[in-house]
């Protein structure tokens, strides 16, 4: 298995073929590959999802960054939406989701205790989709652990024809990826079909496709943490179409090979280095400047 | 690559490279002078001398250097806790060179007993880590499995005798690189085992003939 690429195309063949959820045969996979039983590994994603819970909390009490660039915008955002008279564009879930989705971000720019899902510059995306899922449709730790498992499997995905890191492959490798495999997850808990998980994790990388990562004086701040409210709906519209039965005409796998080539052809400038894309625009510099010089 | 690779690890934003990686370059760093430092020289190269303030590359360091995880919460405070444990550190910028990856560090430990030791070595990316100098000679090194680390006199059969050796203790031998200042002259050989070296294996290792000095390096990770 070392060479070989993995392929979110043959699990769901696998699912259909052994009439089971995506979750139950990516559990199995996972614990032989490991040599672990799987309530081992279950057991272990729980202590996750309680760490991204206290997460979310923490960033929530409006925490700044080491550095004062950023914080606080998670908390004044569910302030704002929490008044009486406040009327949403986006409707209760994807409020939530990003709202979460700040808080995490914002917390790991405090040195919070985060999950790195699949890393700590994008790891406010699956908190955000799934604990907004779980409170308003009802779902238990126990869906949210199962979203889990589809989501880190696409993860795998990605990392083994691609890459979940912004230094290789930019942004579309990071908040890309987190929000494919949150959009997995949240069709997978929904009780969307094996395909479906599929066309959604297509439709979050063709949407995100070419982000550049160009954070403001390399930290992951700006726009790291706004980005991560980005890609969490993102996740929530692939979802929402796959699960009404709209197709990616890029099948899933063919979207991450698209992923791959996009980021090998990016210049290093726009991947993770600061010296260009936003971090190189009047105002980052003089930011940067003064906070170099400090 | 695994699940948990993918979903994980629990660490202290913000970044898996700059933070968790640091942590785990200052764990190998105590492991290799194999006491906690009481003296801590701390030298950044590139990325990390830029941005170590805003990523808490330093207070990383710090909590690596007491033996703490990349998920201990007590991390933004690590400074107060090492002034605390009597540590007397100072941090410094460094230019190793275009060469050297912008994730480095230099570290120059002291230990209570008087051990002294200069470990080199780098955040490559999701909180993985590699060490590739100890005390000037080029090692690699990654903190996964335990290791030792032989100086010895570059002569023939020296390599023969402490697989030899390693095998008398049932020791597995994983990876073994071998580096030379020059041919006859001084030579280093690391090695990566799946089991940990007991004080005897270290002690038998010490007394093979042409071997200058051995060093148990535990695994980190």
């Amino acid at each position: 298995m070392v060479n070989d690429k993995l392929s979110l195309e043959k699990y769901i063949e696998l699912a259909q073929k052994e009439n089971k959820a995506l979750y139950e045969v990516m559990l199995a996979d996972n614990a032989k590959e490991m040599d672990t039983a799987p309530i081992a590994l279950e057991a272990k994603l729980q202590e996750m999802l309680q760490v991204m819970q206290e997460s979310i909390a923490f960033g929530l009490t409006g925490v700044k960054s080491r550095s004062g660039l950023t914080g606080g915008s998670a908390k004044a955002l569910a302030e704002a939406m929490a008044k009486p008279k406040y009327q949403s564009l986006l409707g209760p879930v994807a409020q939530d989701a990003l709202v979460y989705a700040l808080a995490v971000s914002e917390a790991n720019a405090a040195m919070g205790r985060i999950v790195a899902a699949p890393t700590a510059g994008a790891s406010g995306v699956l908190p955000g989709v799934l604990f907004a899922l779980k409170k308003h449709r009802n779902l238990s730790n126990i869906d949210l652990q199962k979203g889990l498992i589809v989501a880190g499997n696409i993860g795998m995905v990605i990392a083994s024809r691609a890459s979940l890191s912004g230094a290789m492959g930019g942004c579309q490798a990071e908040c890309g990826s987190a929000g494919a495999m949150a959009a997995g997850a949240a069709v997978s808990m929904l009780g969307g079909t094996p395909e479906q998980v599929g066309h959604a994790v297509a439709i979050v990388l063709k949407n995100m496709l070419g982000l550049v990562c160009d954070p403001v004086a390399g930290l992951v701040e700006v726009p790291c943490i706004k980005r991560n409210g980005g890609s969490a709906m993102q996740a929530l519209l692939a979802a929402e179409m796959a699960l009404a039965g709209i197709k990616s005409f890029i099948p899933a796998d063919e979207a991450i090979d698209a992923m791959k080539e996009v980021g090998d052809k990016m210049p290093c400038a726009l991947r993770e280095t600061a010296d260009g894309g936003l971090a190189h625009t009047p105002t980052a510099l003089a930011w940067a400047k003064r906070y170099f010089s400090k | 690559m695994n699940l948990l690779d993918v979903i994980g690890p629990v660490m202290i934003g913000p970044s898996s490279s700059h933070t968790a990686g640091a942590v785990r370059l200052g764990l190998l760093a105590i492991s290799i002078l194999g006491e906690q430092p009481v003296k801590a020289d701390i030298a950044l190269h590139g990325s990390f001398a830029r941005t170590y303030r805003g990523h808490g590359t330093d207070m990383a360091l710090l909590a690596g250097l007491m033996g703490w995880m990349p998920d201990d919460a007590r991390i933004p405070e690590a400074d107060i806790y090492a002034e605390q444990n009597g540590i007397q550190y100072n941090f410094s910028t460094i230019d190793l060179g275009e060469l050297t990856h912008p994730n480095t560090v230099r570290f120059q430990l002291e230990g209570a007993s008087g051990k002294t030791c200069t470990v080199t070595g780098s955040s490559i990316g999701g909180g993985q880590v590699r060490v590739t100098e100890i005390d000037d000679f080029p090692v690699e090194l990654n903190g996964a499995l335990p290791g030792v680390l032989i100086v010895h006199k570059d002569r023939p059969g020296v390599i023969a005798l402490v697989s030899g050796k390693l095998s008398e203790y049932k020791i597995n031998i994983a990876g073994m690189r071998v580096f030379r200042t020059n041919k006859g002259g001084s030579a280093t050989m690391i090695i990566e085992c799946d089991q940990t070296v007991p004080e005897e294996a270290i002690k038998a290792l010490k007394e093979t003939k042409n071997v200058e000095s051995v060093r148990f390096i535990n695994k980190v990770l």
